[in-house]
């Protein structure tokens, strides 16, 4: 399978470890993602003013891509764009349901566009995660050569997987597709009450306060529930939760920090890619020795 | 010698009607009427970038740019020229940057408000993407946006016309300072003719220049010319 693949800005820069083990990862399984030639920020956040049509220019600009993209022929997977950020699917994602709710906001944004080809709403925007799903958690099982038996995972989903309802991608209140994920992977998920609650998101930018508050409540309650560690699917969390570990230490001395790892890095892990792949230097808590004591490193 | 009437058009100068010869660019057309440029105007031969403007033609809803001096008029253009573009400019010391995303971050925050509506492309005279070296910038990938806007005369059209209020080419200016000083590879020929130009290998040969009067000077230009071909 070739599908045409949306990085995001993340990806190319703080989250480059994610990316590198995603698209390796999705190779052993034999889903090749092809990079958009061309495209932009997605714009990070979703208009939800009725008149703000402006802030869905870049989200369609990407999905035209797409289609420029079709016509080259690269990939097989045509109507469909697949995302890695957490973010990055639920803004592109959301643009697109808007446009089939009100077509004549299609109308406006394709006369804006000018040189561009008029978007025909014809793409579907997909997370790897969904791709996984499809084609199957048994195939994953056969590709894995490092056992993580003795590993307990707190899957996180944040809240740009599941929510709002009509795009998520699972149950927004007891979604499981982590959970099978990781499962496949011969890891042991755990049964946790944060799996969902909100990271603070953007406010980790000017109040520092509360997303360490967040995430004090978040990481010690899947200490709570006996994780080892933690995976996510977003960069933005992942910041939020890793590296904002060191206001959460400050504040509380005797925290113990968890590690946070992408995914992506423990399908790299399991399938027993290259260090390199993996990328755990990138990191803020290092999660070596703790895979190390597993005797999985 | 005044040109026959056939070959003039009318263009209305800040909403006044004037008649010029067909052939004028915008600043010979405002000339022509009788108008003096102080400012907003430079080499004339389309480099400098000094003369950017602004300009609509007849039956036509888009507000165009271009540089004044390269741009012909058009029967029934309205036009303009702008003196002066303000615009904001940080102050830095590029020694104690690092070419990565967080300098970015740092010296021009606006253009994390870029909401990729190309208006700055279509803006530029010198056919630069310019949104695809902001969207570079936005990524962190320095390298990419000081290839992109390697030819930026720095006019400013784009930050003129640009919803999200980004000054576009400051942010350029500063990924091709980064990309000179930290990315780009070394060349030691220029190092090695540094330390010659210091230890004053060519201080003779400079002096004796100076000394010379201009038919010999003049001479050893055109001869060098000939002899680089
Ligand atoms: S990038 Fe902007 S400043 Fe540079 S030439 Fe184009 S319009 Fe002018
Ligand atoms: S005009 Fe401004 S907001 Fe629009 S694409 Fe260019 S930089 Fe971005």
């Amino acid at each position: 399978m070739k599908i045409p693949y949306y990085p995001g800005c993340t990806l190319k820069s703080t989250a480059k470890h994610f990316e590198n083990s995603a698209i390796e990862s999705a190779k052993a399984l034999g889903i090749e993602f092809v990079e958009l030639p061309k495209w932009n920020c997605c714009g990070v956040v979703t208009p939800l003013a009725e008149d703000d049509i402006m802030h869905h220019v870049a989200p369609v600009r990407n999905l035209i891509r797409v289609l420029e993209m079709n016509k080259s022929g690269a990939v097989n997977d045509e109507k469909r764009l697949l995302t890695l950020c957490s973010m990055c699917f639920n803004t592109l994602k959301r643009s697109t349901l808007r446009i089939k709710e009100k077509v004549d906001d299609l109308d406006v944004l394709n006369d804006f566009m000018y040189k561009e080809e008029d978007y025909d709403g014809s793409v579907e925007v997909v997370h790897f995660l969904e791709i996984l799903r499809e084609n199957g958690f048994d195939e994953i099982k056969k590709q894995v050569k490092k056992s993580l038996e003795n590993l307990k995972i707190a899957p996180y989903y944040g809240c740009m997987l599941l929510r709002p309802k009509d795009i998520g991608i699972d149950d927004a209140e007891r979604p499981t597709i982590f959970n099978d994920l990781l499962t496949s992977l011969s890891a042991e998920p755990i049964e946790w009450r944060a799996k969902n609650k909100c990271c603070g998101s953007f406010l980790t930018l000017d109040n520092k306060e509360i997303v360490s508050r967040l995430g004090y409540d978040i990481l010690t309650n899947a200490q709570k529930s006996g994780a080892d560690l933690i995976v996510t699917s977003c960069p933005l969390c992942a910041f939020n939760l890793d590296n904002r570990q060191k206001i959460i230490k400050q504040k509380h001395p005797e925290f113990e920090e968890i590690p946070v790892l992408y995914f992506t890095q423990l399908m790299a892990i399991a399938f027993d890619l290259d260090k390199e792949v993996m990328g755990l230097d990138g990191n803020y808590i290092n999660p070596v020795p703790l895979l190390e004591s597993k005797g999985i490193l | 010698m005044m040109k026959s009437k056939e070959n003039m058009v009318t263009v209305y100068i800040m909403g006044d009607a004037y008649n010029v010869p067909e052939s004028s660019t915008i600043i010979t057309a405002m000339e022509y009427s009788g108008f003096q440029l102080t400012t907003g105007v430079g080499c004339r031969e389309g480099f400098c970038g000094a003369c950017a403007t602004i300009y609509r033609e007849k039956g036509d809803y888009k507000l165009k740019g271009g540089l004044a001096c390269q741009t012909v008029v058009t029967d029934g253009m309205t036009l303009a020229q702008i003196p002066f573009m303000p615009a904001e400019k940080p102050i830095y010391d590029l020694k104690e940057l690092k070419p990565d995303i967080n300098t970015i971050k740092e010296l021009f925050p606006t253009i994390f408000r870029c909401v990729s509506c190309n208006t700055c492309t279509k803006a530029c005279p010198q056919d630069i993407d310019v949104m695809d070296y902001i969207q570079a910038l936005k990524k962190g990938n320095i390298a990419e946006a000081a290839d992109i806007s390697f030819d930026c005369i720095r006019c400013g059209l784009c930050a003129l016309r640009c919803p999200a209020e980004i000054v576009q080419y400051n942010a350029a200016t500063l990924a091709r300072r980064l990309y000179g000083s930290y990315l780009a590879k070394k060349s030691p020929e220029v190092d090695e003719s540094i330390e010659d130009i210091k230890a004053g290998k060519y201080d003779k040969e400079l002096e004796e220049l100076t000394k010379m009067d201009r038919k010999t000077l003049s001479e050893k230009y055109y001869a060098r010319e000939t002899k680089l071909r």
